[in-house]
């Protein structure tokens, strides 16, 4: 993708995206009796077998990949919820619907490793895969609006994902209307005569795209 | 819909108690911020406490035969948190690197350093001068040998790098903040609103970063 030839642009990787992702908590239920474990980042369990219990998401990662457990599939990514969500996107042109920070990644991590564990996973999976592609058109439409009096964007629900890919455009563009509209680059152009519109007539700029 | 917003903000409040949530967090506005911020010394110090506490429980289960499965758990939460801590420290000798001779001009900047980044950053420094200055500059005619600026009439530093502060940068409300103003003239103002998500230019809200009441992500 553009953007990503300059590293100041992209900060995040994708896999560090994912990173942040994996201390999301889920429910996992043990088939096995475990006792708690202190660890840096919290304390969890004891666990005991069918007993259901809140972890990290690579914590519940790995005990799958070892049949230690089974995950179960968060609220939102049923398909009631999803076909719910799908809709309400299709409906609102200028919002994004409110989803998990992370349910691109939840849900890519859950599709990998705990697919078996998902109840109807196939259509979950298209339905994911369908609100993510309305949420990036309405990201992308959103973007053709940015002008020179653009100072603010708001994006309010947008997931850490999509904040990361769409990033190096929308800063890049806002970056270069913000140097063409600043007053010494007008000023410049005023002197050098090519563009004679004095600084004074521009009036107050706010277009912050109503969310 | 209500439930996904009240688990989300529920376990982020029960995990923001933890020191490695809040070094990721600084983790993240580190990434995400054209300058170097304040380096929290006590946070950095307890979290390395805590990765060496864990290494020597690691030894003790060598030694006492604990379920494998078990010690391989905790490993891969001490990989965890080793991965951020490098990634943050190394995240900041780059910055440092590369505004060395910006940030040794000012107190307020080298103030945000923690003793061996000022140490390093002072070295650096001296390296690059003495370095230019052999290689180029005591080739150059009177005038255009100072390693800040580019010939006897620049006004300023001008050959310094100094962040872009002026960039834009994307940020989460933690709480309300309200009414907020973007510029100096007064022109521009936002509500903010908690849990907003908002493009806005850095130099604006640097001051609701660096005490905390806005997330860069």
């Amino acid at each position: 993708m553009a953007g990503q030839s300059d590293p100041h642009l992209s900060i995040f990787s994708p896999s560090e995206v994912e990173f942040v992702a994996e201390d999301e908590i889920v429910e996992i239920v043990p088939n096995i009796r475990m006792e708690a474990l202190n660890m840096i980042c919290g304390d969890f369990g004891p666990f005991f077998p069918q007993i259901a219990s809140k972890v990290p998401l690579w914590l519940a990662v790995a005990l799958k990949k070892r049949g230690k457990c089974t995950i179960r599939t968060p609220d939102w990514m049923t398909v009631d919820r999803l076909t719910q969500v799908l809709d309400a996107e299709r409906e609102s042109p200028k919002e994004f619907q409110p989803l998990p920070f992370h349910y691109i990644e939840i849900s890519k991590l859950l599709f990998d490793h705990a697919r078996d564990d998902i109840s109807d996973a196939y259509l979950v999976r298209s339905l994911i895969e369908d609100i993510r592609d309305v949420r990036f058109h309405k990201v992308e439409t959103g973007l053709e609006t940015i002008s020179g009096r653009t100072h603010a964007v708001k994006l309010k629900n947008l997931s850490a994902m999509e904040v990361n890919i769409v990033r190096p455009f929308m800063v890049r563009t806002l970056q270069a209307f913000y140097k063409h509209d600043s007053p010494q680059m007008i000023q410049q152009a005023d002197n050098i005569g090519s563009r004679p519109t004095p600084v004074t007539d521009r009036g107050p700029r706010r277009d912050l795209r109503r969310r | 819909m209500s439930t996904w917003e009240d688990d989300e903000s529920s376990s982020a409040a029960a995990a923001a108690t933890t020191d490695v949530d809040l070094l990721k967090r600084a983790w993240r506005k580190e990434k995400a911020s054209p300058e170097i911020l304040r380096f929290d010394s006590p946070l950095v110090s307890r979290v390395r406490e805590q990765i060496q506490l864990l290494e020597e429980t690691l030894d003790d289960f060598a030694e006492s035969g604990v379920d494998d499965l078990v010690v391989s758990l905790y490993q891969m939460d001490l990989d965890r948190t080793l991965f951020l801590l490098r990634s943050y420290l190394r995240l900041r000798l780059q910055k440092i690197e590369k505004y060395m001779m910006h940030i040794s001009k000012s107190e307020d900047l080298l103030s945000r350093l923690s003793q061996q980044e000022q140490r390093f950053a002072k070295s650096c420094t001296e390296m690059m001068e003495k370095h230019l200055e052999q290689s180029v500059l005591s080739k150059l005619p009177y005038g255009y040998d100072s390693v800040t600026r580019q010939s006897l009439s620049s006004t300023e530093d001008d050959m310094v790098p100094e962040p872009q502060l002026d960039t834009f940068v994307f940020c989460k409300t933690k709480s309300d903040v309200g009414a907020f103003q973007l510029d100096d003239i007064g022109e521009e103002v936002v509500d903010l609103v908690a849990d907003d998500l908002y493009v806005l230019r850095y130099k604006s809200i640097k001051g609701l970063v660096e005490n905390g009441q806005i997330d860069l992500i």
